[in-house]
């Protein structure tokens, strides 16, 4: 094997930002997120795939960004944790109604959990608690035993459902 | 966890790809959705010398009806899977087998074909292939053919895929209208592969079993056909006897080995069970 592998060239729009890179092939989308962009909302749990701690939305998608190439992203929409909430800073209703219902202790978990449930909600806006249950069966919480989770997203989602909120979304 | 160094190739076709494949030989892989392939390169236990991406060839996504097949193009997620009107509608049994796959994130990435090409005895899909008697196509720079799933599997990731060939599609005759069916899986948590899982696909009529296929997942170097389980259905009523017989044929043939999933008594007797209740939903299932 050689040392004088080439340099890809990459570009991606991350939270409506577009970035231009180049980078190794080998490097993993979340080491491109929190070392190349400095966003290191999405945090490296298990690093294997199970945990759900670097969970992103790519392309209308929640991915494990441990798991694939930055370069498999190239030309793709990226949104992390970093992207949620609104320029002056108003929370994100799921991050509101982490806050508001104690849906974390440690924190580690939560960017990861409100990524895929931002997409969870965005494919089933009303979702059972069963629902949010499976949805969120990719992210391990070893803090909070899911239950405030649970009770966050569904809080979000009524809060994203009634229409005052959709209007100022809009 | 870093990945070896690699040189990355991202073909635009299927010509392109299996060009690339059979120039670059031993030393090349096919990328599809990568969640079998790049946490063994984390592990650097694969440390391929060239990746060849086949996620941006238009064509090999999509499930369609082609005649009396259903067709499902290899780079089909089992995410779309879930989502797909047509196999809920025709072939629900991958449905019901897709949701067990891994987790939600993962099903967004995985792709149908790298579950049944990569030849992991753990993988879900090539048993539920085995119980549909389905055909992979497959692509080498000299041309195209088609090995059936049955003939496919040869030991734990050996596979009839040669070097420089990828598997572009599999089809399968749409399942008998009315056919009953069900997946069965036992699994320690939410991710994890089978401790054994079976594959049950059977038509009623008048009372009694007109036809019947079973398959067996992870109880074995290769996903396993029990021909004999089937028969033991086929002519009787799938009564409790005819059960009794057909799970002690697909334990017969299983041969699981000892893991942190047991010893192998339990997981052919757990085998037994999978058995038992995929029969058991299937008729419920059947008109």
């Amino acid at each position: 094997m050689t040392n004088e592998i080439a340099k890809t060239k990459l570009s991606m729009t991350v939270n409506g930002r577009q970035y231009t890179a180049e980078i190794e092939p080998r490097m993993l989308l979340v080491h491109f997120l929190r070392e190349h962009l400095s966003l290191t909302g999405a945090h490296i749990g298990c690093d294997t795939s199970h945990c759900g701690a670097c969970t992103v939305d790519l392309d209308g998608r929640s991915v494990k960004s441990c798991t694939i190439f930055a370069v498999q992203a190239d030309g793709s929409q990226v949104t992390t944790i970093e992207g949620m909430a609104a320029p002056d800073g108003t929370l994100h209703a799921l991050q509101q109604a982490f806050h508001e219902h104690h849906g974390l202790q440690c924190g580690f978990c939560t960017p990861g959990m409100i990524m895929r449930a931002h997409r969870l909600l965005q494919e089933n806006p009303r979702p059972t608690d069963e629902e949010i249950r499976w949805g969120i069966s990719g992210n391990l919480c070893r803090c909070t035993g899911y239950q405030n989770i649970v009770k966050a997203i569904r809080a979000a989602a009524d809060m994203l459902a009634s229409p005052q909120r959709k209007e100022a979304a809009e | 966890m870093i990945p070896g160094r690699f040189t990355y190739h991202r073909p635009a076709s299927v010509a392109e790809a299996v060009g690339l494949l059979s120039s670059l030989g031993e030393e090349a892989r096919p990328l599809a959705g990568g969640h079998s392939l790049i946490p063994m390169m984390k592990l650097r236990m694969a440390q391929p010398e060239h990746l060849v991406d086949l996620g941006r060839i238009p064509g090999l996504k999509g499930i369609r009806q082609d005649g009396n097949d259903l067709v499902i193009g290899a780079m089909t997620t089992q995410a779309e899977i879930i989502a797909s009107p047509l196999l809920g509608d025709k072939a629900p049994i991958l449905i019901e087998a897709a949701k067990v796959i891994a987790d939600p994130q993962v099903r967004y990435a995985g792709t149908i074909g790298g579950n049944v090409a990569n030849g992991d005895p753990g993988n879900d899909m090539p048993g539920l292939m085995l119980c549909l008697d389905a055909r992979y196509s497959l692509v080498g720079a000299g041309g195209s053919r088609q090995v059936a799933a049955r003939d496919f599997y040869e030991a734990a990731y050996f596979t009839k895929l040669e070097t420089g060939e990828i598997l572009t599609e599999l089809r399968f005759a749409v399942p008998a209208t009315g056919h009953g069916w069900a997946y069965e899986k036992l699994k320690r948590k939410i991710g994890d592969y089978a401790v054994a899982a079976a594959a049950v696909t059977l038509s009623m009529s008048a009372g009694k079993c007109t036809a019947a296929s079973i398959a067996l997942t992870n109880v074995g170097q290769t996903p396993l056909l029990a021909a004999d389980a089937a028969k033991a259905l086929i002519g009787s009523g799938a009564d409790a006897a005819a059960i009794d017989a057909a799970a002690g044929a697909a334990m017969a043939v299983a041969d699981p080995t000892t893991d942190t999933r047991g010893p192998v008594e339990y997981r052919r007797s757990v085998l037994g069970v999978m058995v038992r209740r995929a029969i058991d939903r299937a008729k419920a299932r059947a008109r």
